[in-house]
């Protein structure tokens, strides 16, 4: 029943398509995702709210809303999971894939013990007794760098800060080794001081244990130096990818190399203006016919709009959903040429 | 926690000297003179001063009041007017009702109101969701007392199962009693059910939007375990609240319902009372209703601090 | 008797109003704005017209004509001191009607007046008033009209004052609750920072802000008014005969249940159609002027 786990991806997703229902009316939030990751590969997803990355992310989980319509493939160790029942899907969550969230503020439940909160995947999966995945948290806890962990078990979340709740809801993800950890900007809300080190912690925990991750950011820079492979998302189709390296070195898509020159840099040159891209983020619910990002782009023709451009491949592995890449990747706007 | 305890203390405290000010000062201050009240218009004013004093009304106010917050702690509430009888015996004997019925119409409440609110929450915008709230609005239309007839038209008069009204008292044991009071119960908790339901339901449906409810959906728990787990926990703060706010109601409603089952409980006691001009009485009842209301929403505040954790902590 | 719950502790602060003609066009597709308009239309509508026309006196006592069941002349029967039902039900909404809407405008004022106050003047001022709001809670309407009516004797003015003190804190608490929302906003700190003072800022800035709360709640409270009324003059401790009023009605038939069974069913009826027609109003008024406020309701 089990394929080899050398040749087959652990996740394979092709052809993705999510549809929800929002207040604007039904909105295509993902439109034809594709990728697949091996076992111990990292994937950064990129892009800027509202693209459909966490869209992406969450339909790997099965928790959209009941209203979204999913459609496409998307298979764990080649059995698939788009249809599968809930109960089905819960035997999965927290167990092989688990999911790291924004906001450590909201995402622990103010009414129960960490204890309990990091104990409880234990005990649903693993069926441990309630003394066994009490021990078992606390060397979680210890691992994931909570100071004082077995004296603090039996806190609750609102005594500790915003980076040690975020250590913890790491240990809860963490806790029956999953194959998959998704982890969806989390380091967005914390201090910039913190961010450092909760990214070294996943880093090192996805190293040890083996585990794929797919980590979501805004931000070029964390992508940059935390993961193998990178999508870039824009209006809920993924428009480059490619190994990280590689589309660092040449951008192919104008929103990529738009998104590079946004970034805020250190030892900027005073009075230098910094760069955006002209116009606004299209709402889901009434995107542009053709290539999504067609109405901020510098280099945009009457064929982009025609119709949603196909991707083309530009290096090794490397591929760009653009019509114009033969000029925009002339100039080689990229990490070193800045 | 002893500290929130003991400011929540304080407050409760201030409230019922408050409330004890209120009702001596609208009682007895207000009319002038209680043994002219007693005795009538017509009487002669020899025979109202003797009686002023026989019920020792002839003191200024403040020792009066005085004597009444002493008699309150020691447990005298003094002789009625009328019966001549210590007011505390009369008050007893009515509470052996009054209390069983406020008692059975909160637990009837309680269930009927969250069974409905968990049930719609969890079927948000489903039939069952929309149906059962349409009930709600139904049920907060309905003035407790004509649902009170209604109920007696139905299993007393048509159907004949339960009597129309009375007490059958605790002598023969429960079960009689608990029977004679059960369509009162019924008629006082189906409106304060429905209020509760949709409280109970907006704030389920507040909590399943909280992000900790994904997290637990994320660690693999089903809908209704993270229901029951998780949210409902959550969910019993502005229940309980209202809860407490309604029990004032409830026991004005227990005013209103034996009235109508012609049941001997204190909200008839007060009505003999009015009508006999036997304002001790009064006083008394109002001032142990009052109490009673304002005592239960201290105890859910403390109940707050054993519920929710994060109070210890931030409400010092 | 509903409790004084319906008034969310803390409101949110209230959306820029709407020009009327998309008000109204919006409105006369809400389904429960539609129907609660219709409703407290007709309560209205018979109050009204029962000061020109009813069918029969509702004084006019003939006891031959007692307990008539539904006929062409008296539509729906004659009750035990042989009075026209239907007329009795129209004189009765008016009674009804005079004591909610001055109740309403009792807490209205004092309730309105202290939120405001508490919510300008913060400190002592705000926890003084905040804590009587508190235990006045303790002295649901009914309890308030029994020492009233223990001291100066039952009747009209008694429930109204008992029903009016009532609504009280629901309303200090509301008005308050959303006006420090108001004060929190950035235009009344630019307000200040020009100079203006508290009183002027809370009439230019604050009352317009929370008037369509106000408005939305008010419409609840009067509901609540109604319930309690009926419930005060069913006692005999409000409306005193021979005024007609439905909680009187409900009293006198309850004597007759085994004869007249339908006696019983009108009354309530009445109140519960016009305490429908007013909460469902209420609910429409709340998605129409303020979306953010109407929620999960």
């Amino acid at each position: 029943m089990m394929s080899n786990p050398a040749t087959t991806p652990l996740i394979e997703v092709e052809n993705l398509a999510v549809r929800l229902n929002t207040s604007r009316g039904p909105a295509q939030a993902v439109r034809g995702v594709s990728f697949s990751l091996k076992r111990g590969e990292t994937l950064g997803l990129v892009g800027e709210s509202g693209c459909g990355k966490s869209v992406t992310a969450l339909s790997l989980m099965g928790l959209l809303p009941d209203s979204a319509v999913v459609s496409g493939s998307i298979r764990l160790d080649g059995s698939e999971l788009v249809g599968l029942s809930d109960a089905d899907y819960c035997r999965l969550r927290g167990n092989r894939i688990s999911m790291i969230f924004q906001e450590p503020m909201t995402a622990l439940n103010p009414m129960h013990t960490i204890g309990h909160q990091v104990a409880e995947p234990l005990r649903r999966h693993k069926k441990y007794a309630a003394a066994q995945a009490r021990k078992e948290a606390i060397a979680l806890l210890d691992r994931v760098g909570l100071p004082d962990a077995a004296k603090r078990i039996d806190a609750y979340p609102h005594q500790f800060s915003g980076g040690q709740r975020q250590r913890i809801t790491i240990a809860m993800a963490l806790a029956c080794e999953p194959d998959l950890l998704i982890a969806d900007e989390p380091t967005t809300a914390l201090d910039v001081t913190i961010q450092g080190q909760i990214l070294d912690l996943i880093a090192d925990l996805v190293e040890e244990r083996g585990m794929s991750m797919i980590l979501i950011s805004h931000d070029l820079g964390v992508i940059a130096e935390n993961v193998q492979r990178m999508m870039v998302m824009y209006g809920g189709t993924v428009v480059e990818s490619g190994p990280t390296d590689e589309v660092f070195r040449r951008m192919g898509h104008p929103y990529t190399q738009g998104l590079f020159r946004a970034r805020p840099r250190l030892g900027a040159r005073k009075g230098t203006r910094l760069k955006t891209i002209s116009g606004t983020v299209p709402e889901l619910a009434d995107l542009p016919a053709g290539c999504a990002f067609g109405d901020r782009c510098p280099l945009v023709e009457d064929r982009c709009r025609a119709a949603l451009p196909p991707m083309i491949e530009v290096g090794p592995g490397h591929d760009v959903r653009c019509l114009r890449t033969d000029v925009s990747m002339a100039d080689h706007v990229g990490a070193l040429s800045a | 926690m002893s500290v929130f305890v003991l400011r929540r203390l304080l407050t409760l405290l201030a409230t019922l000297i408050g409330a004890s000010l209120i009702i001596f000062l609208v009682l007895d201050a207000l009319p002038g003179n209680a043994a002219q009240m007693l005795m009538g218009a017509d009487a002669s004013p020899d025979a109202v001063r003797a009686l002023t004093v026989k019920l020792g009304l002839d003191q200024p106010l403040a020792i009066r009041y005085l004597q009444w917050i002493k008699g309150l702690l020691s447990g005298d509430l003094g002789n009625s007017y009328v019966y001549g009888t210590p007011v505390a015996g009369l008050i007893a004997e009515r509470l052996v009702l009054t209390i069983p019925l406020a008692i059975m119409s909160m637990l009837i409440t309680v269930v009927l109101a969250l069974s409905a609110g968990i049930y719609t929450a969890a079927n948000h915008n489903k039939l069952g969701d929309v149906g059962v709230m349409s009930l709600t609005q139904v049920g907060l239309a309905l003035p407790n007392f004509w649902f009170a007839i209604l109920l007696i038209l139905l299993f007393s008069v048509r159907l004949q199962w339960l009597s129309a009204g009375g007490f059958a008292g605790w002598d023969d044991g429960a079960w009689p009693g608990i029977k004679s009071l059960l369509l009162p119960a019924i008629s006082l908790a189906v409106v304060q059910a429905a209020i509760l339901a949709r409280v109970t339901r907006s704030a389920v449906l507040e909590v399943l939007r909280e992000d900790f409810v994904r997290t637990a959906r994320a660690k693999g728990l089903g809908k209704r375990e993270v229901l029951w787990s998780h949210v409902l926990r959550n969910a019993m703060i502005p229940v309980m609240t209202v809860m407490g706010l309604q029990f004032a109601n409830l026991l004005a409603g227990t005013i209103v319902i034996e009235n109508v089952f012609y049941l001997p409980g204190l909200g008839r006691l007060i009505f003999q009372s009015i009508a006999n001009r036997d304002l001790i009485v009064v006083r008394n009842c109002v001032m142990l209703l009052a109490a009673m209301v304002v005592i239960v929403n201290f105890v859910v505040d403390v109940l707050y601090a054993f519920i929710d954790p994060r109070i210890k902590v931030h409400d010092l | 008797m509903s409790a004084p719950l319906a008034a969310p502790l803390d409101a949110p602060v209230a959306a820029r109003p709407l020009p009327a003609r998309t008000f109204w066009r919006r409105a006369l597709r809400h389904r429960s704005f539609v129907v609660g308009g219709v409703l407290s239309l007709l309560v209205l509508a018979s109050a009204l017209s029962s000061l020109v026309w009813t069918p029969w006196s509702p004084y006019e006592i003939d006891i031959a004509a007692k307990l008539k069941p539904p006929s062409a002349a008296h539509w729906l029967g004659t009750d035990s001191f042989g009075r026209d039902i239907v007329s009795l039900l129209l004189a009765g909404a008016r009674s009804t009607i005079l004591v909610g809407i001055i109740a309403v405008s009792i807490g209205l004022t004092f309730g309105v007046c202290l939120g405001l106050i508490a919510s300008a003047r913060r400190g002592w001022t705000e926890e003084i008033i905040m804590r009587f709001s508190d235990f006045t809670f303790a002295f649901p309407a009914v309890l308030s009209a029994i020492m009233l009516a223990a001291v100066v004797g039952p009747g009209m003015v008694t429930s109204i004052v008992a029903i009016g003190i009532f609504q009280i804190p629901t309303l200090t608490r509301l008005t308050r609750g959303s006006a420090n929302a108001i004060w929190a906003r950035e235009f009344v700190l630019a307000a200040r920072v020009a100079g203006k003072g508290s009183f002027r800022i809370t009439i230019e800035h604050v009352l317009p802000n929370i008037l369509s709360i106000l408005i939305v709640q008010a419409t609840i409270q009067f509901a609540l008014a109604i319930l309690a009324e009926a419930a005060l003059s069913y006692l005999g401790l409000g409306t005193q005969p021979p005024q007609p009023s439905w909680g009187r009605m409900l009293n006198d038939a309850q004597t007759l249940l085994f004869q007249s069974p339908m006696l019983a069913v009108y009354p309530g009826a009445a109140i519960a159609i016009a305490v429908l027609g007013l909460n469902l109003l209420g609910d429409g008024l709340r998605d129409l002027l303020d979306p953010r406020l109407a929620r999960e309701r």
